[in-house]
């Protein structure tokens, strides 16, 4: 690792006024509150402009950060010098990036809300599609169908994730089959979502022959999607397990197996718990397999080795794009479902943090 | 663990019954991975064989597949290069807020928010794409047509709708940030703080310091990260299914109404009604998908693993 040597700084002092001998020990700078002084003014001359063209929100606020981005860093220029008003400048930039991309998930949550939560009534959750045309009826099937694929999705993955994980940490090591399993399961966890509905679909079709519906290819679809998801976390947890716990155990007599059944996997169990759950929220809310190979459908339907098995997602695209006349209800419908869907894969992301914070041994950091 | 390997073996191991089976499932567990990344390959090829002689009809009028899938890739990269273009300098930022900018506090929660961003499931980014960002973006549309229509990008006509690839782009790019981010940001908190503290000591400033220490260290980092973002841009379905107006067509125009499709679009979109050599069709053009978002992928986890060898200490 080679530092770049700084040349571009000893140029900037020694091309400043007065060259590098008589450089102050201190040097001028802005008082603690000019940023918030500038933003305050950048926020008024937005206003005023804004006010008196007659602009929208969004145009207002976006003069006020040039405005900001701007003023400060000439003022600091003129005070400070160059290198902390570029210094100023970055700062400012990536800041509104930060806020740039939490836009669309503060309009997007906004958006759900307002037009979902109105939805929610036991009727919604109680009560499928069946001959319900126009107003009424509810998701009831839509969520079953996400549960059970997801379900089975789960117990397909977990298993052999958790034994790959096993065994790229615990016996793999060094070996060149593990070296690249680690590498395909990171290049797995890039395959399209769409391409393992495919896959699955493709499978399928060899057995069932064309045309085929089934919960399970979903299932199977989805576990593709979710295997390199908790081999990454439980090879992470694995590894964070400290060797002295294995050698206290093979000092014991205990057999290599028994010491990770016993030792190195309850461990970890918070972590691999975190990796699954964050797994699970990953899947849940995918749809371009289960458009493919779990189709849809308007009824309840709790096999899913056969038929089709409609699922919140799917439900979501086909309540959207395919509302039927009038087309409201269709639509309230998708919004609806969608909050369900958000709440879900959401509390299951904090629940999976707050369990990995809760129940995980301290580690060095 | 190399500690255990580098031990003088005893003379005769015991081979216990319970750790040749143990042993035997955590194998098994690791070629089952093997056999479905192979099994993902052999069986689109299988059933997208088929499509290589397939008749005009099963593609929509196209007299080969080659003529049948080009478009949709030709869409496929473009729609993902611009996400790519906007979500790139933006994630760097938000990593960089996140690992330096924000105080210690406030990041750990500023790095959950962008987590949310990722949990958002694909077809709820397609409904806020098709209701809130697609209206919002016409306005904007219009003025691009009128003050910058001299370039190929942008000569119009305005969609009304705003369901135009641009849009369809913005959607993308607002998926691939946070796996941008994610890595960036984990890479960056990585620079060594003697590096950073050495640049601080010398008087630079934060930004001198990002500059000088932090870049240096990431920037295999920031390319495989760039390329990861770039493979989920590739392979994303709903949102653009649902946002993009497409006609098909091969076009730079950025912001008109007719738009290219792209391959994960088309199928979602003509899979429900297709039958017979038609699946076939869809099938290679997802294989087509896999093989383009496996290399890059590919590559950048290449890359990756090629920095960390040579920034390690």
């Amino acid at each position: 690792m080679s530092t770049p040597t700084p040349t571009t700084e000893r140029e900037t002092l020694s091309s400043r006024p007065g060259g590098r001998h008589d450089l102050p020990l201190t040097h001028p700078t802005l008082p603690r509150f000019a940023p918030a002084l500038v933003g305050v003014m950048a926020v008024a001359a937005a206003l005023l402009v804004g006010l008196l063209l007659g602009w929208g929100l969004a145009l207002m606020t976006l003069l006020a950060v040039l405005v900001y981005a701007v003023a400060l860093p000439l003022w600091a220029r003129i005070v400070e010098g160059t290198r902390a008003a570029k210094d100023r400048l970055v700062t400012t930039l990536v800041w509104s990036a930060f806020v740039l991309a939490m836009l669309p998930l503060v309009t997007l949550m906004f958006e759900v809300i307002s037009k979902g939560a109105k939805m929610l009534t036991a009727q919604f959750f109680t009560y499928s599609m069946r001959n319900v045309i126009g107003e009424g009826g509810g998701i009831y099937h839509a969520i079953m169908g996400t549960l059970l694929i997801t379900l089975f999705a789960a117990l397909i993955s977990v298993p052999v994730g958790i034994m790959a994980a096993v065994y790229l940490v615990e016996y793999g090591q060094g070996k060149r089959m593990a070296r690249v399993i680690t590498f395909l399961v990171d290049v797995m966890t890039g395959i399209p979502s769409i391409v393992a509905g495919l896959f699955a679909y493709a499978l399928f079709v060899i057995f069932f022959g064309p045309g085929v519906r089934m919960g399970f290819g979903g299932s199977i679809a989805l576990s593709v999607l979710m295997i390199p998801i908790v081999v990454r976390s439980a090879e992470e947890m694995l590894k964070l397990v400290p060797d002295e716990l294995r050698e206290a155990s093979y000092a014991l007599g205990v057999p290599k197996w028994r010491t990770v059944v016993k030792v190195v996997l309850p461990t970890s169990l918070a972590g691999i718990v975190t990796g699954v759950m964050l797994a699970v929220a990953r899947v849940a809310g995918e749809t371009a397999p289960l458009l493919i190979i779990a189709g849809d459908t308007d009824s309840v339907n709790f096999n899913v080795f056969s038929e089709r098995m409609a699922t919140l997602p799917v439900f979501i695209y086909y309540s959207f794009t395919q509302p039927g006349v009038p087309p409201e209800f269709g639509e309230d419908r998708a919004w609806g479902a969608a909050l369900v869907l958000i709440v879900i894969v959401m509390s299951l992301n904090l629940v999976a943090r707050a369990v990995s914070k809760l129940f995980s041994p301290k580690t060095g950091r | 663990m190399t500690v255990t390997e580098a031990a003088p073996k005893p003379p005769a191991p015991v081979r216990r019954t319970g750790d040749v089976v143990f042993s035997g499932l955590a194998r098994a567990a690791g070629i089952t991975i093997l056999v479905a990344l192979a099994g993902v390959a052999v069986f689109l090829t299988i059933e997208g064989f088929p499509a290589v002689t397939a008749p005009a009809s099963a593609m929509g009028g196209k007299s080969g597949i080659v003529l049948y899938v080009w478009p949709l890739l030709f869409g496929t990269l473009l729609a993902a290069l611009l996400a790519m273009i906007i979500a790139t300098p933006l994630a760097i930022g938000v990593a960089l807020v996140i690992s330096h900018f924000a105080p210690r506090k406030l990041s750990r929660t500023l790095g959950y928010l962008i987590d949310l961003l990722a949990a958002v499931p694909s077809v709820v980014y397609g409904l806020w794409g098709i209701n809130f960002l697609a209206p919002r973006m016409v306005g904007l549309y219009e003025w691009l047509e009128e003050n910058l229509g001299f370039l190929p990008f942008f000569t119009g006509p305005a969609s009304s709708t705003g369901r135009t690839i641009l849009t369809a782009s913005l959607v993308l790019a607002v998926m691939a940030l946070p796996i941008i981010t994610a890595i960036t940001r984990e890479i960056f908190a990585q620079t060594p703080v003697l590096h950073q503290e050495a640049a601080l000591a010398l008087g630079a400033t934060r930004w001198e310091m990002i500059r000088m220490t932090v870049f240096p260290y990431g920037r295999s980092g920031m390319v495989s990260a760039t390329m990861l973002g770039l493979g989920r841009a590739l392979g994303e379905t709903m949102a653009v299914a649902m946002v993009l107006s497409a006609t098909g067509v091969i076009s730079f125009n950025l912001i008109s109404s007719t738009n290219p499709s792209t391959i994960a679009a088309n199928i979602a979109l003509q899979f429900g009604e297709a039958s017979g050599l038609k699946v076939n069709v869809l099938i290679f053009s997802g294989l087509v998908l896999f093989v383009v978002t496996f290399i890059v992928n590919f590559l950048g986890r290449a890359i990756a693993g090629r920095g960390y060898k040579g920034e390690s200490r």
